[in-house]
C-alpha cells in the first residue's frame, strides 16, 4: 500500500493532569478527502519520569515496536531503558495506521522526531524558567534537563507539570545525524524475551469471560453462495452453542472449545450454489492474461520513444502465478457485540478498514466499534484485509456472546486474498555493441486496488508506483500496465508487484547481457552511469531515483561475494538489483544444482535504505525477505480447479525449511539520507537473481515461476 | 467426555473433555497455556510442539486421550529456574521476528539438546527441519542452538 504522502505540523495538545502529552495536528489519511484535522498523541511523560510512547503502527515481526519509539525517543533524549510502549488501536489520532508498504519508518520518521523534538524543547524551556535561567545554557540529556553552569539537574519527570503549561512550539529543531545516540543503534528488540517464554500475546492467545470459539464453513467455490445447511449432526457436537448462516458465502458454528467448532463444522452439511466459477481454472486465468495483453496500455513511464530505435530486437514472455502468504498463526479475531457498540481484538494491520467494516456489517457507526491491535504471526499483507474481523463480529452479533473466530491452516490457504498471477512482456533494442538504447516492459496484471473498489488514476493501482520503476538510466524507455481481470480474490503480498515487475525486468536484462556476450554485472554497471558524471535523476510518479544509489547497492553485493572471482567447480553465480519502496537492493545468488534443482548456498544483499534507525532490526527483515521470496520463486504457487483452490497446507504449498536456507550476507551502505522501506525490498531480486545463476548453470532460462513447477 | 489427570509442568491438572479432542486445545484453551500454538493442525509445522516423557511431539495431532498421565512439559514450564539456556540463547541471537513458532522451535531444539549436547549443524537440520518459520530465521535458529551448546557464547566462525 502506498504510503500518503502528508503535511504534518506541531500544533497544540496539552495534557489533562499531571503529564505532557505531546499531540500533532495530521490531515486526516485522505478518505474523506475533506483535510479533516485531528489530534494525535505520540508521547506521555508522567512525573515518576515514566516515559511513554505510543505505536499506532502494527507490529507483525517487523520491529516497529522497537524502531519507531526509537525515533522519537531519540529527539527527546530520553533514556531508552525507561521508555514503555504502547500499542495504539484504531483511532482519529494518528493519521493512517496502514501497516504495509514498507512505509512505517519512511512515513513517521518526521512526525516522530518532530513528537520527540517538542517535548524535548518544551522540557528545556520549563527548566529554564524553573531555574530563571536562559535556555541556551540547557541541554537535555537521558531524560533529564541539565544547568552545565550552576550544575543543576531536573529530571523530565520533576518538568512535567510545567512543561505542560508552555505553548507547543511550531518549529522545532531537529537533532543531526552525527549527534544521535540511539538511531543507529544495535538495541535489542522490546518485543523480543515475551516471545521466547510464551507470553507474547498473538491474537489467538487473546481470551475474555464467556467467549465461545466460531469456525466458518465457507463456500468453496469463488463467488458461490449458500443454498441451505443441515446442522443436525453439528449440534449433536459437545458444546457446541449455535449454527447460523452469516453471510452469502458462511456458516459459522460457534462452540465452546476450538475443537467442538471444528468437529461441529466437520459434520455440517451446506448444501452450496457453485456460482459463475464453478469451471474456473488456472489454465483459464492465464489464457485470459495473454487474451488482455493485447488490450490498450497505460503508461507507468515513458522516456525518448521506443518505438522509433532501430537496431538488434530482443523480446521475452515472463509469467508468475498465484501465491499465498500464509503467515504461521492463521487467520482470527475476536469479537463482543453488545448492541450499542462492538469491541475487537484483532492482529491486523488495518485496524482502521477493520472498524469501519465491521461498523457496516454489524449496523453500527465507526465510533461505536473499538479495534484493539494485537501482536501477529506474521502479516505479509494478508492482514491488510478485514475480512476476518468482519465475520468475528457477525458471528459475535448472531451467536449474542463474545466469539473468537479461527481460521484452520485449510481456509487461510483457501480463503485468502492471493498474490496476483501475471504475465510480463518484455522487449529491447540493443546498439552495435549490443547495450541496450530502448527498453519495453509491459505489465499484464489484475489490479489488486481495482478489485478493492480502488482502481486509482487511469486504472493504474496505486500500488504501482512504489513497486514497478525501472531505475535505469536509458535513452528510451518505455514501462506500461495493462489492465487485466480476474475473479480470484486478490491481495498485497510482501513486496506486491515489485516481485513480479522485479522477477520479469531483471531476467529480461541477464537475458539482454547474455545476448550481447558481456558480464551482468558489468552490463548493468554501464546501464547504471559507471561514469559518475552521468548519474541520473529518474523522476517515477512522486519518488526520485538515483542512478549512483542503485550502483553503489550493485558494486557492494558484487565486491562482497567475489563477484568475478573464480568459484569452487559446480559453483555458480547470478545477480540482480531492484528499487522499491524507495530502497536500493542488490542480491548476489551463489548456487550448485543437484538433480536439475537448484541449491542455494550463499546469498549476499547489499541495501541503501538511508539512515538505518536500528542495524539489527535490518539485519533481520533482509535475510527474512530472502527467504521469503526463495520460497516463492521455488514453489509458491496457488492454483484453481473448478472454482477452488487446490493447495490447503503446508505439504502441498510448501514453505522453505531449514535444509534449504542459504547463508545470508547482509551489508548497507553508510548514509544520512531519510530512511526507506525495509520489510520488502529484498524480496524481488532473489527470485531473478537466483534464476540468472540457474542460467549460468545450465544455460536454460526460467521464465515463469515457481521454478520447481 | 472423559475425565483425565494431566501432569503438565510438574503439576497435576484435571481436565473433562471429549478424549479425541487434541493436546494442543486442551493446553490452550482448558489450561490457558497459549505459549503453544496452532500452525496447521496436521503435524506439519511444529508450532504446537511440547515434550511428552521428553520428547518432542506435536501437539496438535496428538490425542489427549494419549497422553493422560504422561509427563507433558510446555514453553511456560521450559526453564524450571528462570529461561531454560535455549531461551538466553535466543535472547542472544535475537532470532525472533514475528515469534509466533518460535517457542515451537525452542521446543523441538530442546529435545534435540538433551538427546545430543553438542549437535552437528547436520543433526540440527535433521531436528529442525519440521518447524517452519515464515519471517525466516533459520539461520538465527542454528546459530542459537550452536551458542546454547556452547554454554551461552557465541560458537567461533559461526555454523556450516
Amino acid at each position: 500500500m502506498s504510503p500518503l504522502s502528508r503535511r504534518e505540523f506541531v500544533a497544540a495538545g496539552v495534557a489533562a493532569g499531571a503529564g505532557l502529552v505531546v499531540g500533532f495536528y495530521l490531515p486526516h489519511g485522505g478518505k474523506t478527502g475533506k483535510g479533516i484535522f485531528s489530534p494525535n498523541a505520540y508521547v506521555r511523560i508522567t512525573p515518576d519520569d515514566k516515559i511513554t510512547i505510543v505505536v499506532a503502527r502494527s507490529e507483525m515481526g517487523q520491529g516497529v515496536r522497537t524502531a519507531l519509539p526509537m525515533i522519537l525517543a531519540e529527539e527527546l533524549e530520553a533514556d531508552w531503558k525507561r521508555i514503555e510502549i504502547e500499542q495504539a488501536g484504531a483511532s482519529t489520532l494518528y493519521g493512517d495506521q496502514t501497516t504495509g508498504g514498507s512505509a512505517s519508518v519512511r512515513t513517521t520518521w518526521d512526525p516522530m522526531r518532530k513528537a520527540g523534538a517538542a517535548a524535548r524543547e518544551m522540557l528545556i524551556s520549563a527548566a529554564a524558567l524553573t531555574w530563571g535561567v536562559g535556555r541556551a545554557g540547557c541541554t537535555a540529556q537521558e531524560g533529564a534537563v541539565v544547568h552545565a553552569a550552576s550544575k543543576r539537574r531536573l529530571s523530565y519527570g520533576e518538568l512535567v507539570a510545567k512543561a505542560a503549561t508552555l505553548p507547543i512550539p511550531s518549529d522545532v529543531p531537529l537533532k543531526q545525524t552525527k549527534d544521535y545516540k540511539i538511531v543507529g543503534q544495535r538495541l535489542a528488540r522490546v518485543d523480543t524475551p515475551s516471545k521466547v517464554k510464551g507470553e507474547a500475546v498473538f491474537g489467538i492467545d487473546f481470551r475474555m469471560p464467556g467467549m465461545k470459539y466460531g469456525v466458518l464453513s465457507r463456500c468453496p467455490t469463488i463467488g458461490g453462495k449458500v443454498l441451505g445447511f443441515d446442522d443436525k449432526e453439528s449440534r449433536k457436537i459437545s458444546g457446541v452453542t449455535f449454527v447460523g448462516k452469516i453471510s452469502d458465502a458462511a456458516v459459522a458454528v460457534v462452540a465452546d472449545s476450538v475443537w467442538g467448532a471444528m468437529e461441529g463444522r466437520r459434520v455440517l452439511t451446506v448444501n452450496w450454489d457453485d456460482g459463475p466459477n464453478k469451471d474456473l481454472n488456472t489454465a483459464a486465468v492465464m489464457e485470459s492474461l495473454k487474451q488482455s495483453a493485447a488490450k490498450k496500455s497505460v503508461s507507468l513511464y515513458s522516456v525518448g520513444d521506443v518505438s522509433k530505435v532501430a537496431g538488434r530486437r530482443v523480446s521475452a514472455e515472463y509469467q508468475l502465478p498465484f501465491m499465498a502468504h500464509a503467515p504461521m498463526e492463521p487467520g482470527n479475531c475476536t469479537a463482543h457485540y453488545q448492541g450499542s457498540g462492538c469491541e475487537l481484538w484483532a492482529p491486523t494491520q488495518v485496524p482502521q478498514d477493520c472498524r469501519d467494516a465491521v461498523a457496516q456489517a454489524v449496523g453500527l457507526d465507526p465510533d461505536q466499534v473499538k479495534v484493539n491491535v494485537t501482536l501477529m504471526g506474521g502479516g505479509f499483507g494478508r492482514r491488510l484485509e478485514h475480512d476476518y474481523a468482519v465475520e468475528a463480529a457477525l458471528v459475535s452479533k448472531a451467536s449474542q456472546a463474545p466469539v473468537k473466530v479461527m481460521w484452520t491452516r485449510e481456509d487461510d490457504m483457501r480463503f485468502s486474498t492471493y498474490r496476483p498471477a501475471s504475465l510480463h512482456q518484455l522487449s529491447a533494442v540493443l546498439d552495435g555493441a549490443g547495450w541496450p538504447v530502448a527498453f519495453t516492459h509491459r505489465i499484464v496484471a489484475p489490479s489488486i486496488s481495482g478489485q478493492k473498489g480502488q482502481p486509482g488514476p487511469n486504472g493504474i493501482d496505486p500500488d504501482l508506483p512504489d513497486e514497478a520503476a525501472f531505475v535505469y538510466g536509458l535513452p528510451n524507455v518505455s514501462l506500461e500496465y495493462v489492465l487485466a481481470e480476474t475473479p480470484v480474490p486478490l491481495g498485497w503480498m510482501r513486496s506486491v508487484y515489485a516481485l513480479q515487475a522485479g522477477f520479469a525486468s531483471e531476467s529480461f536484462i541477464d537475458e539482454l547481457a547474455a545476448a550481447a556476450g558481456k558480464d551482468p554485472l558489468e552490463y548493468r554497471l554501464h546501464m547504471l552511469a559507471k561514469d559518475k558524471d552521468k548519474d541520473q535523476d529518474i523522476q517515477y510518479f512522486t519518488t526520485t531515483w538515483h542512478t549512483a544509489r542503485m550502483r553503489g547497492v550493485l558494486q557492494l553485493a558484487a565486491e562482497k561475494a567475489g563477484w568475478g572471482k573464480a568459484l569452487p567447480a559446480g559453483r555458480f553465480r547470478g545477480i540482480a538489483c531492484f528499487g522499491c519502496f524507495s530502497s536500493y537492493m542488490a542480491e548476489v545468488v551463489e548456487i550448485s544444482m543437484e538433480n536439475e534443482a537448484p541449491r542455494v548456498h550463499r546469498v549476499v544483499a547489499a541495501v541503501d535504505c538511508g539512515q538505518l534507525v536500528n542495524p539489527g532490526i535490518v539485519e533481520q527483515q533482509i535475510p527474512g525477505g530472502i527467504v521469503y521470496g526463495l520460497s516463492n520463486a521455488l514453489r509458491a504457487k496457488i492454483t484453481i480447479e473448478k472454482g477452488r483452490v487446490v493447495q490447503g497446507n503446508f505439504d502441498d504449498y510448501a514453505p522453505l525449511r531449514m535444509d534449504e536456507v542459504p547463508t545470508v550476507e547482509v551489508y548497507a551502505v553508510p548514509s544520512t539520507e531519510a530512511p526507506t522501506g525495509i520489510g520488502e525490498p529484498s524480496v524481488p531480486p532473489l527470485a531473478p537473481a537466483l534464476c540468472n545463476a540457474i542460467y549460468a548453470a545450465t544455460k536454460k532460462r526460467i521464465r515463469a515461476l515457481p521454478i520447481l513447477g | 467426555m472423559a475425565e483425565l489427570t494431566l501432569r503438565v509442568n510438574g503439576s497435576e491438572k484435571k481436565v473433562s473433555v471429549p478424549p479425541e479432542t487434541p493436546l494442543l486445545w486442551v493446553l490452550r484453551d482448558t489450561l490457558e497455556l497459549t505459549g503453544t500454538k496452532f500452525g496447521c493442525g496436521a503435524g506439519l509445522c511444529g508450532a504446537c510442539t511440547v515434550h511428552v516423557e521428553g520428547m518432542a511431539i506435536r501437539s496438535c495431532s496428538t490425542p489427549i486421550s494419549q497422553v493422560a498421565g504422561k509427563s507433558i512439559t510446555t514453553i511456560e514450564g521450559l526453564g524450571a529456574n528462570g529461561l531454560h539456556v535455549l531461551q538466553q540463547a535466543w535472547i542472544a541471537e535475537e532470532v525472533p521476528q514475528c515469534g509466533y513458532c518460535q517457542t515451537g522451535q525452542i521446543m523441538t531444539a530442546a529435545a534435540l539438546l538433551a538427546k545430543i549436547p553438542n549437535p552437528s549443524d547436520e543433526q540440527i537440520t535433521q531436528a529442525m527441519n519440521g518447524n517452519l518459520c515464515r519471517c525466516g530465521t533459520y539461520e538465527r535458529i542454528r546459530k542459537a542452538i550452536h551458542r546454547a551448546a556452547n554454554g551461552g557464547v557465541a560458537a567461533a566462525g559461526g555454523a556450516r
